[in-house]
């Protein structure tokens, strides 16, 4: 830390006044000047929280991506696919059960099953053809997605939450000052979407662990590395193909019902979540889950930001980002060139 | 007129042939077919089975070009197609008169080529920045957003509604969307545009492009600039491209976002590697299938019992045994069924599922 702030002095100073000006913006009342120019401090804090959360999702959908693509190489395209399918398992078992929980686990299961066959029977059948790989998945998605409407139609589906996850609560931070009584009033925000949010901290963090802290991350990461050599000194590399296939491809399914329960799921969900995870780990890095936590994070909150003070253009705002950071840093913020 | 463009092919034979010695009779015999087709086939077949199949295929001949000579598979094709035929609805006369500009014809047509250029070859310069797989997934993502930007913009593109009306001009007198002059129109295009992908596969840009392909750090060191080749191929490939999308707002006289959504972006991709993705041929190959497949799925489907809306799945299913086991397409099998009719012994299951 002392080493950067020595070495570029006058950028760590720029960073450290924008996170000032950042935190000022999130916790202390707006003067009514800075409400005049930008609205209510309610709508900024509003569509802060809901690109966090949103970022959240996009994260739990894109490090399944992330992570079967840095190991294998295979672009999945029906990734978004496996998303849709998730959340619409998750309604009918909710639904049927009224358990919102137990959704999870079945959604998982045979999610993550899905996935384990297809890397079984598909794409370990055409490993190193990543081109023929990218284009199975696109027909398997096409296919899917027909098959989801042919069950499931064109309406859409909202799964709901459970009771005590259901309603609002109040979070640490002042929404305005009455000007009457004098006292702070707290930014109230839907409980089911701060929970999620920190699920989604949880599951990264657990993955981060895993990956670091496990042999099973280590045969992972090195994988990603250079996978002809882990083969040859002995792992049986297919295996942990297998479970990261499986892993990712579950963890998409979940986020599936995540997607449903604080949106909406309906046909063309699929490539919109497809296309939040490319712009994700295109931003972030291709392989990296700490970079695919970024990448949702900014796609995330430039999604609402602009949605909220500038709707005609705010995928423009994305692309913009995407565009920037190809200019820039082709790899990805956190990606290595190999 | 057909073939003029076939032109160059250095042969150091003692009796130098004709050009038009040089094309084998097949080629003949299927452009007599096609020439001579308006005087046995209906209306509906020149205008919706053909004319879709010309324009498709000329979408999907632009992203052959780029996938075959350069190695790049680009989903952007439909996107590029779908700026020129915009441009066509914005800069002259249409329905939503309130947002179209109603410029004359030799304007808007040459702008409508020139534009879809301009935003091929800055796409095309983010996307080479990139190399395979990489490729497909920084092209969908410019598709997209661009689809979702169409869809939210009411200024320049009218919104989710776009714009309806869209006729070509009266050129010559003649209405271009009666289904006769139409045909000729679609078919004059599409064989200029593939005579102009043989032409340039021969070239020394196309042999260039073709070498960056097989081996981009060789030809850097030949003293080949391997960027500048591959964006001059995507502004090559979106003239092919724009003429189809012109086309295609003209056939169905309006354009909206759901014209160049993702699921058009991937029939393109679909129809050229069903086709085959290593000739010009095809592409259109590839699209007379599939739009023969959408046009007779309900009478398919129908007849096994199935309700008529499972075209997709039809198509998804085709598309996924093609590259399961056919992958370079249709004219690949061809290809394999006559080598293997020519000599007996030979090996077989070239290139198939391994």
């Amino acid at each position: 830390m002392d080493d950067i702030i020595k070495r570029s002095p006058i950028r760590t100073l720029i960073v450290a006044i924008l996170i000032a000006i950042f935190l000022w913006l999130v916790f202390a009342p707006w003067p009514p000047e800075l409400v005049a120019k930008w609205g209510r401090k309610q709508i900024f804090l509003n569509a802060l929280l809901g690109g966090i959360t949103l970022g959240a999702l996009y994260f739990l959908v894109a490090a399944g991506f992330t992570l079967i693509f840095g190991l294998m190489r295979v672009v999945n395209l029906a990734h978004g696919s496996l998303f849709l399918l998730g959340g619409y398992l998750g309604y009918e078992v909710s639904s049927a059960t009224g358990s919102w929980f137990l959704a999870f686990p079945v959604v998982f299961i045979v999610v993550g099953l899905l996935g384990l066959l297809m890397q079984r029977f598909i794409f370990s059948k055409m490993e190193g053809e990543e081109l023929r790989q990218t284009l199975v998945s696109i027909g398997i998605s096409i296919v899917l997605a027909d098959i989801m409407l042919w069950f499931w139609g064109g309406q859409s589906y909202s799964i709901l939450a459970p009771a005590f996850l259901q309603g609002p609560m109040e979070l640490p931070i002042i929404n305005s000052i009455n000007a009457n009584t004098g006292l702070a009033n707290w930014l109230r925000y839907p409980s089911v979407r701060v929970w999620i949010l920190i699920a989604a901290i949880f599951i990264g963090v657990a993955m981060w662990l895993v990956m670091n802290r496990t042999a099973l991350g280590m045969l992972i990461r090195a994988g990603v590395d250079d996978r002809e050599m882990l083969a040859a000194s002995g792992v049986r590399i297919q295996l942990v193909f297998l479970a990261v296939f499986g892993f990712g491809a579950g963890l998409a399914g979940m986020a599936g019902i995540i997607g449903g329960t604080f949106q909406s799921l309906s046909p063309g969900e699929d490539t919109r979540f497809l296309l939040a995870s490319l712009v994700v780990v295109i931003v972030g890095g291709m392989g990296s889950i700490v970079g695919a936590a970024i990448g949702a994070l900014i796609i995330g909150v430039t999604e609402q930001m602009g949605f909220v003070y500038a709707p005609t253009y705010s995928v423009v705002f994305t692309f913009l980002i995407m565009a920037a950071v190809l200019a820039f840093r082709p790899q990805g913020l956190l990606g290595s060139r190999r | 007129m057909a073939m003029t463009d076939h032109a160059p092919v250095f042969l150091n034979r003692a009796e130098q042939k004709y050009w038009f010695e040089r094309i084998p009779a097949p080629w003949w015999a299927l452009a007599a077919v096609l020439v001579l087709l308006p005087f046995v086939a209906n209306n509906f077949w020149l205008f919706q089975i053909m004319g879709w199949t010309f324009i498709l295929g000329m979408i999907g001949l632009s992203l052959m070009f780029l996938a075959g000579y350069g190695g790049m598979v680009s989903l952007l094709q439909m996107t590029v197609a779908g700026v020129a035929g915009y441009m066509v609805a914005i800069l002259g006369p249409s329905g939503a008169a309130s947002v179209s500009l109603g410029l004359t014809w030799w304007i808007v047509i040459p702008a409508a080529f020139l534009i879809a250029a301009l935003f091929a070859t800055v796409s095309g310069a983010l996307a080479v920045r990139t190399e395979g797989i990489y490729t497909i997934m920084i092209t969908l993502a410019i598709a997209a957003a661009f689809f979702y930007f169409t869809r939210q913009n009411y200024t320049v593109f009218n919104g989710y509604s776009g714009f309806n009306l869209v006729l070509p001009p009266a050129l010559f007198g003649v209405n271009w969307r009666d289904p006769i002059p139409f045909y000729y129109l679609c078919l004059a295009l599409a064989t200029l545009s593939y005579g102009a992908v043989v032409y340039a596969s021969r070239s020394p840009f196309g042999l260039a492009l073709q070498g960056v392909r097989d081996n981009p750090r060789r030809m850097a060191a030949l003293g080949f600039n391997v960027t500048a080749h591959r964006i001059a191929a995507y502004a090559l490939a979106s003239v092919f491209a724009s003429a189809g999308g012109i086309l295609l707002v003209w056939q169905n006289a309006q354009i909206a976002p759901g014209t160049i959504g993702i699921p058009a972006a991937i029939d393109v991709l679909v129809v050229a590697v069903v086709g085959g993705m290593r000739r010009p041929l095809g592409p259109f190959i590839g699209a007379f299938i599939y739009v023969i497949l959408q046009v007779f799925s309900p009478d398919i489907l129908g007849f096994f019992g199935f309700s008529a809306e499972r075209f997709k799945l039809i198509i998804g299913l085709g598309f996924l045994a093609v590259v399961l086991f056919s992958p370079d397409g249709v004219l690949g099998l061809w290809d394999r069924w006559r080598s293997q009719r020519q000599r007996p012994d030979a090996d077989d299951g070239a290139g198939g599922a391994a």
